[in-house]
C-alpha cells in the first residue's frame, strides 16, 4: 500500500495564485511574451491594438530627421493635446449665448489651471495647422504624392480642411467679438452664392446660398441656434471626421509601403551596426495574401527586411520624442501667452478692423475683393489644383527626394519669385489704383465677381505652371511651380492681411499709422 | 407527388435567374434604398420649419430736432431713419450686403469696418466689394412714431409721408 499524499489545501492554491497574479496579469499583456527580443517585440506590435497601425519594421530611410521632420506625427500629437485638453473645457463651457462668454471667463479666472489648459488648446490647435501646412509642403517637395500615394494626398487634403474647420468653429465658441463676428462672416460666406444667383436674377427659386447659411445658423439671426450648431460641429462631427480620416491616412501609409523613399534607399542609408545579410537569396517571385497567389507591384512583394531596423523600440523612441518636443511647444507657448477673449459679442457694432486669426487673413484678403470668389470659388480651384496634381504629374523619378533630385530646387526657387512677385505687384496695384468699381462705378457685379485681384492671380498661378510643363516637357516641373506658387500667395496674402491691414480693411505700412478715434 | 418535366429550354432564351438570387437582390435593393431614403429623410431635421429668429419689426419715435438728410440710427438697431425736407420717412439698413457687418456712418454715408466697402448715404455702392446696395426698408406709422419692418425692403428711393 502506496503512502497517499495528502490533499493539497485549496487554501494553498488561492494563495499560490494570488503571489502569481503580477506574473500572470504580464504574461496576459503581452500576448508574444515579454518584448525583450526582436521576435517578441515584433509579436508585441503586431499584437497590440494601439500599435498594429505600425509595420513591425520600419525603414531606416523613414527614422531619418531629414526624411520627415517627424511633422506628421507633430500634428498628431497636437491634435490629441487639443482632444485631451478640449475634453478638460468641456466640464465648465456651456454652449449658449447668455452664458458662453462667463463660462469661459470662469475657466480662465476661476478653475484651477483653466486658464492653463485652455492656453494649452487653443496654441495646440495653432501648432496643428502649422504643422499640418509643413506636413503637406513636406509631402510635396519629396514626391510623396505619387504613384501609389494619390489617393492619400487626397485623404490628407481631407484633413487640412476638417483642421482649418475645427479651428474655426473653436473660435466661435467664447462668443466675444471675434467669435459673434466671424460666425456672421462665415456664415455670409456661406450665404455668397447669391452673389450669382442674385447677379443672374434666379435666387427667386433656386437659392444654394441661403440655403447653406440656414443650415449652419439654424434660423435667419445669429443666435443661441447657430451657436450649438457650431458647438455641435467642434467637440462632435468634426472630430469623427478627422478621426475616421487619420484611421485612413494611416492605413494607407502602411499599405502604400511606408513612407515613400528613393528606389535606392537600401544602398543609401548608413550601414547599420552589427551582422547584416540577405534574407532572400533570390528574389522572391510570389506573396501570399488572403491564400491567393498574389504577383505583382505590392510594395512588399520580393523585399526582404534589409535596411529596416524593428519599429520597436526604433521608431517608437522617435515618437515619442517628437510628442514629447510637441507638448513642450505647446506648454511652452501657453505659459507665455494667455489665449485672447475679446469683449462679449455685440451685434450693433463690430470691431474695426474685424480680423480672423492668422490662418484665415489670407482668405479675408482675397474676400475683401469678392465674397464668392475669394470665400468659396478660389478656395474650390485651389483644393481641385491640389488634388489633381498627383494625377497629372505621374513621373517617377526623383520621388523620395527633396525637390525632386537635381535641376528641383533652382526650380522651386524660379517659383517662388514668380508666386511671391506676382502676389505682391497684383495686390499692391489693387492697394494702389483700386479695381474695376473705381474706375467704372456701374459696372456689373458678375464682372466684379469673375475679374478680381485674387481670380488674376489664380490665373498667372496657372499659366505660369502651363508654361512650365511646356519650357521644360515635365508634369513634374509644372506641379512643383503650381505648389510653390501657392504656397507663397498663401504667405504674401497672409502677411498682407496680418500686419498691413488696419480699420476698414484699408492698407497702413504700420499698426502706428492708424486713426485713432 | 408529380411534376411536371420542364420543357427544354431553347439556346435563345434568357438564361433564368435563379430564384434564391433573384430574392436576395430584390432584398438587397429594397435595403439600399430604404437607407437612402431614410437619410434623405433625416437630412430634413436641421432645417427647421418655423425660424427662431426675434419679430423683425419694431417702432421707434423720431426726434423732433432731426435735420433733412441727417441719419438717425436708433440704439442697437441696424437701420439708418432719415427725414427728407417735404417730410417723406425712409430707412436704409446698414447691414453690409457684403458679408453682413455693421456698416459705420461717415459724412459721406457709410462705410464697412470688416472689409472696407463704401456706401453713401442712399446705400448706393461707391468702393469695394459689396455686391448691392444697402436695402430700403419699409416704413409705416404716424406722427413722429415709425416702424420698420427689417424682414421686407422696398424698392430704393420710396418715401412715406407720415
Amino acid at each position: 500500500m502506496s503512502p497517499v499524499a495528502p490533499p493539497r489545501s485549496a487554501l494553498q492554491t488561492f494563495w499560490e495564485n494570488l503571489l502569481a497574479v503580477p506574473y500572470r496579469l504580464r504574461d496576459t499583456a503581452f500576448r508574444g511574451g515579454t518584448p525583450n527580443t526582436d521576435r517578441t517585440r515584433s509579436t508585441f506590435v503586431f499584437g497590440n491594438v494601439f500599435l498594429h497601425l505600425h509595420s513591425v519594421r520600419t525603414h531606416r530611410w523613414s527614422l531619418r530627421w531629414a526624411t520627415t521632420a517627424g511633422l506628421g506625427i507633430a500634428s498628431l500629437a497636437a491634435f490629441l493635446i487639443t482632444l485631451v485638453t478640449g475634453v478638460l473645457l468641456m466640464f465648465y463651457y456651456k454652449p449658449y449665448p447668455d452664458v458662453a462668454y462667463l463660462s469661459i471667463k470662469d475657466i480662465h479666472f476661476v478653475v484651477p489651471t483653466g486658464r492653463l489648459i485652455r492656453n494649452i488648446h487653443r496654441w495646440a490647435a495653432n501648432v496643428m495647422v502649422v504643422t499640418v501646412l509643413l506636413h503637406m509642403a513636406r509631402t510635396f517637395f519629396t514626391g510623396a504624392y505619387r504613384k501609389p500615394r494619390e489617393f492619400n494626398w487626397l485623404i490628407g487634403m481631407g484633413l487640412l480642411v476638417t483642421t482649418l474647420g475645427l479651428s474655426f468653429t473653436g473660435y466661435l465658441l467664447p462668443w466675444d467679438q471675434l467669435a459673434y463676428w466671424a460666425i456672421t462672416i462665415g456664415a455670409n460666406i456661406a450665404q455668397s452664392p447669391r452673389e450669382i444667383t442674385d447677379a443672374v436674377g434666379v435666387t427667386g427659386w433656386f437659392d444654394p446660398g441661403g440655403l447653406n447659411r440656414l443650415l449652419l445658423l439654424g434660423s435667419d439671426t445669429v443666435g443661441p441656434e447657430a451657436l450649438i450648431r457650431f458647438y455641435l460641429l467642434h467637440i462632435m462631427i468634426l472630430p469623427l471626421m478627422l478621426t475616421a480620416l487619420m484611421a485612413v491616412h494611416f492605413w494607407r501609409i502602411r499599405k502604400d509601403g511606408g513612407l515613400a523613399r528613393p528606389a535606392d534607399a537600401d544602398a543609401r542609408v548608413e550601414t547599420p551596426e552589427g551582422p547584416v545579410y540577405p534574407v532572400f537569396t533570390q528574389l522572391a517571385t510570389k506573396t501570399y495574401q488572403l491564400a491567393a497567389i498574389v504577383k505583382g507591384k505590392t510594395s512588399a512583394v520580393g523585399k526582404g527586411p534589409e535596411g529596416t531596423v524593428p519599429s520597436m523600440p526604433h521608431l517608437f523612441y522617435a515618437e515619442m520624442g517628437v510628442l514629447m518636443l510637441t507638448v513642450l511647444a505647446c506648454v511652452a507657448l501657453a505659459l507665455i501667452t494667455d489665449a485672447p477673449l475679446k469683449e462679449l459679442a455685440n451685434p450693433a457694432v463690430p470691431e474695426n478692423p474685424a480680423k480672423a486669426p492668422w490662418y484665415f487673413l489670407g482668405l479675408q484678403e482675397m474676400v475683401s475683393f469678392s465674397a464668392f470668389m475669394g470665400g468659396i470659388g478660389i478656395p474650390t480651384i485651389v483644393l481641385i489644383g491640389l488634388g489633381l496634381i498627383p494625377f497629372l504629374d505621374r513621373e517617377e523619378s526623383g520621388t523620395g527626394e527633396w525637390f525632386g533630385g537635381p535641376g528641383g530646387w533652382p526650380l522651386v526657387k524660379q517659383s517662388m519669385w514668380v508666386g511671391l512677385i506676382s502676389s505682391i505687384a497684383i495686390d499692391a496695384f489693387a492697394i494702389r489704383f483700386g479695381w474695376l468699381r473705381e474706375w467704372i462705378p456701374h459696372i456689373p457685379q458678375l464682372v466684379i465677381t469673375f475679374i478680381n485681384p485674387g481670380t488674376v492671380l489664380t490665373l498667372v498661378y496657372a499659366l505660369y505652371s502651363v508654361w512650365l510643363v511646356r519650357r521644360y516637357n515635365s508634369t513634374r516641373a509644372g506641379a512643383l511651380g503650381l505648389f510653390t506658387c501657392f504656397l507663397c500667395g498663401f504667405i504674401v496674402l497672409t502677411i498682407v492681411g496680418t500686419y498691413f491691414r488696419g480699420p476698414n480693411w484699408v492698407f497702413y505700412w504700420s499698426p502706428a499709422d492708424w486713426p485713432k478715434h | 407527388m408529380t411534376t411536371k418535366a420542364r420543357e427544354p429550354r431553347s439556346r435563345l432564351d434568357p438564361e433564368p435567374i435563379a430564384r434564391r438570387d433573384f430574392l436576395g437582390l430584390a432584398s438587397l435593393w429594397a435595403a439600399a434604398s430604404a437607407m437612402f431614403f431614410a437619410t434623405l429623410g433625416m437630412l430634413q431635421l436641421p432645417k427647421t420649419a418655423v425660424l427662431s429668429s426675434p419679430s423683425k419689426k419694431f417702432t421707434v419715435k423720431l426726434p423732433d430736432t432731426l435735420n433733412p438728410g441727417e441719419p438717425f440710427i436708433p440704439p442697437g438697431r441696424a437701420v439708418a431713419l432719415y427725414k427728407d425736407a417735404s417730410g417723406g420717412v425712409y430707412a436704409v439698413s446698414t447691414i453690409c450686403t457684403h458679408l453682413g457687418c455693421v456698416v459705420k456712418q461717415t459724412t459721406e454715408g457709410f462705410e464697412c469696418p470688416c472689409h472696407g466697402s463704401r456706401f453713401t448715404s442712399d446705400g448706393e455702392v461707391t468702393k469695394g466689394p459689396a455686391p448691392q446696395a444697402l436695402p430700403w426698408l419699409k416704413v409705416t406709422g404716424s406722427g413722429t412714431s415709425v416702424t420698420i419692418d427689417e424682414g421686407t425692403t422696398v424698392e430704393s428711393g420710396t418715401k412715406v409721408t407720415i
